[in-house]
């Protein structure tokens, strides 16, 4: 009781220092004469899209868009036209790479993917051993979004089988549908935003190529901890 | 003159005469100016993004306490634990008590930069506690026993040569140099930890009133396997770094990676918004926000300065800043370096104490030109030396200027004082630099040009 009332009293604290504090007004930032610069008086992040990188209005531009970006970040993108393509391909990674064992989550898209994998499967849905995903060779998940201002994908802790999925195993699968492509950033924290709200899961991450590092002579290392590889597959 | 002064200056000049620490900064810095323009340029127009970076903060900070009370209310709501603290001390407190209620032995954390600044870490260890940083430059420079270089890139001092060796020494495994073998050495290392730990602790880029989350940018997936394997979750965060709306983060997500790294987007951009839920199959029981004041208070009370409290710790002003690249990180003796670091520092630690990193500026702005929130950097150093000088005026600087102006003033002064000076030449070259020289902290460094036999006005009498 008593260290309720200590922290009660603190947050009264900090929060009247800051109202004493704020009781003098700070001058807006202006744009300093420079014209081409638009100032508005309304918070402008909402028109986010007029300066961020530009995004071609077509699918078929975003597509594009989308496959130069996840190359530039060194993720593996393939656009596949029918399931039996999307199956080939991950008999294909699965040889090359000699999985044993892979993890995933119940799904209509991961469901179809273990089903065509045929190797033993670590479900994460009700619960599961942290060693027995840590050896799995792929983490296989569904996701939100692709976003092709950014070549990355959204995934949540709801849609892509929990927090640890996506970054335990050494080789990151994301499967996605066509649908799923948003054209940037707005778009789609608008999407989750109608998505989810107001009860949103408790993990929403924004997964841009596989981990990586620069820590030693700024020299880029993928794998840092996360998964090495990045492969999306959309059917 | 205080130790904080002297330490600077010894330190500044040993760096800025080391030849390696500076080819070692330069190489690590090549290519970010490039990659960062290159990325500048994608954006449609950067500096309206600037703009509006700089007005949503300005709304975020400037109602602090409402989007505070906002964003704890839904954070609550969905069963997280807020704490508040005032002071490093509190803070420390809270986590460690946090940690003894959860009979904790091994926590394992995530780059957090106000952890440093309230030296959690030494705290923890003096209880007992195992504490393990897992991000790959924090991880390199605990081993070391040192702070954090770069707010950033905190081993960007050092070589993979050096980086191999302390390895070798600390974990008796380092296959050879190379960045790749050394990176997957800390990964095999870390592994266990996130598994075993009992407790994961991460710190905050940004936090969203309106939806009641703390959203967490890093590279390497550290943070995000801190936040999902241990069964408890500590979060420690300024309470600057509140944004007002969900949507916000789509400017600043991709502004703090271009700004602060070259990237387009930053690997992995998490937001949380409570423990583990019902219906979900992993993630933290229990979930800890630990809202940090620590004299913040006392710069947003500062109206002038306020927009300092907008900063989103990029490392961008510290990149271009010619007296960081000299001079170093660890110089500075703070947790923030570079200009920001010199602007906050005062206001968080005593403005007559650092007061001398106001002077660790060539006032050239390359600073504020790259800060994406749009700080006036330079303006606030300028700002933190009148206020210095003001409450605590110089007593020989003031008299050596009131003197030069009665000199300047008075054409037969001047006339003999340029006189004296020509006489008195050869003397100043004998003294130089040396203990009798008043003017020793100059000229030590500089040569005084030589003044000329004539000087301009007889040459102009003469001539007329």
């Amino acid at each position: 009781m008593k260290n309720e009332e200590k922290a009660l009293s603190e947050r009264e604290k900090i929060l009247g220092r800051i109202r004493e504090a704020l009781t003098v007004s700070a001058p807006r930032p202006r744009s300093q004469g420079d014209l081409s610069v638009q100032a508005s008086a309304e918070p402008s992040a909402n028109h986010a899209r007029e300066w961020l990188p530009l995004v071609g209005a077509s699918v078929a531009e975003q597509f594009s868009l989308f496959a130069k970006n996840a190359a530039d970040l060194k993720a593996d993108f393939r656009l596949l036209a029918s399931r039996d393509e999307l199956k080939a391909a991950l008999l294909k990674l699965r040889d090359a790479e000699n999985w044993q064992r892979v993890a995933s989550h119940g799904g209509e898209l991961t469901d179809f993917t273990c089903k065509a994998l045929g190797l033993p499967v670590t479900l994460t849905d009700r619960g599961y051993d942290i060693q027995e995903m840590e050896k799995c060779d792929a983490g296989i998940t569904e996701c939100d979004a692709l976003i092709a201002q950014t070549g990355g994908v959204a995934v949540t802790s709801r849609s892509a089988g929990g927090r640890a999925l996506s970054v335990l195993p050494p080789h990151h699968v994301v499967i996605a549908r066509r649908e799923q492509l948003v054209a940037d950033l707005p778009a789609a924290f608008t999407m989750l935003q109608s998505k989810y709200s107001p009860d949103f899961p408790s993990m929403i991450s924004f997964i841009t190529g596989p981990s990586r590092t620069g820590d030693i002579e700024r020299i880029l290392v993928l794998g840092a901890h996360g998964p090495k590889k990045l492969t999306i597959l959309c059917v | 003159m205080s130790t904080f002064v002297s330490d600077f200056k010894t330190r500044a000049t040993e760096k800025a005469g080391d030849l390696r620490h500076r080819l070692v900064i330069r190489t690590a810095l090549r290519s970010y100016e490039i990659i960062r323009d290159k990325r500048k340029a994608a954006f449609q127009s950067w500096e309206s993004a600037r703009q509006a970076a700089a007005e949503t903060k300005w709304e975020a900070v400037n109602h602090l306490d409402k989007h505070l009370e906002a964003l704890t209310a839904k954070l609550e709501a969905r069963g997280t634990k807020v704490h508040w603290a005032s002071n490093g001390e509190q803070a420390r407190e809270i986590i460690a008590q946090i940690l003894r209620d959860k009979k904790a032995r091994c926590i394992i954390k995530s780059k957090a930069m106000t952890s440093e600044e309230i030296h959690l870490n030494h705290a923890l260890e003096k209880e007992g506690f195992t504490v393990v940083e897992s991000d790959l430059g924090e991880f390199i420079v605990q081993l070391r026993h040192e702070p954090p270089y770069h707010i950033v890139f905190p081993s960007m001092h050092l070589t993979r040569g050096e980086i191999k060796d302390l390895f070798q020494k600390e974990l008796g495994d380092a296959p050879s140099d190379s960045p790749e073998e050394l990176t997957m050495v800390a990964r095999r290392v870390m592994r266990q930890k996130y598994i075993t730990a009992d407790v994961g602790f991460t710190g905050a880029n940004f936090a969203i009133a309106e939806t009641g989350m703390i959203s967490i940018t890093e590279n390497e997936g550290n943070a995000r396997l801190t936040a999902a394997l241990p069964k408890t979750m500590i979060t420690l965060m300024g309470i600057e770094k509140v944004l007002p709306r969900f949507s916000d983060l789509a400017l600043f997500l991709p502004m703090l990676a271009t700004a602060g790294a070259g990237q387009p987007m930053t690997c992995y951009n998490t937001m949380y918004s409570g423990p583990r839920q019902p219906g979900e199959c992993d993630g933290p029981e229990e979930w800890h926000v630990v809202l940090l004041d620590n004299r913040r208070t006392e710069l947003l009370a500062d109206a002038e300065q306020r927009d300092a409290l907008h900063c989103i710790r990029c490392g961008a002003c510290l990149n271009v800043c010619p007296i960081f690249r000299n001079v170093g990180g660890h110089t500075y003796g703070t947790t923030y370096s570079g200009p920001v670091g010199s602007v906050i520092t005062p206001h968080l630690r005593g403005l007559q104490e650092w007061k001398h990193l106001s002077n660790a500026s060539s006032l050239c702005g390359a600073c504020t030109e790259a800060c994406p929130v749009k700080i006036d950097l330079h303006h606030h150093l300028l700002q933190n030396r009148r206020n210095a000088s003001a409450s605590e005026p110089a007593f020989f600087e003031r008299l050596a200027y009131q003197i030069f102006g009665i000199v300047a003033n008075e054409p037969l002064f001047w006339s003999l004082a340029k006189k004296i000076g020509w006489l008195t030449q050869p003397l100043q070259r004998a003294l130089k630099g040396s203990a009798l020289d008043p003017a020793k902290a100059w000229t030590k460094t500089r040569d005084l040009p030589p003044l000329p036999r004539e000087s301009f006005k007889d040459w102009w009498k003469k001539r007329k």
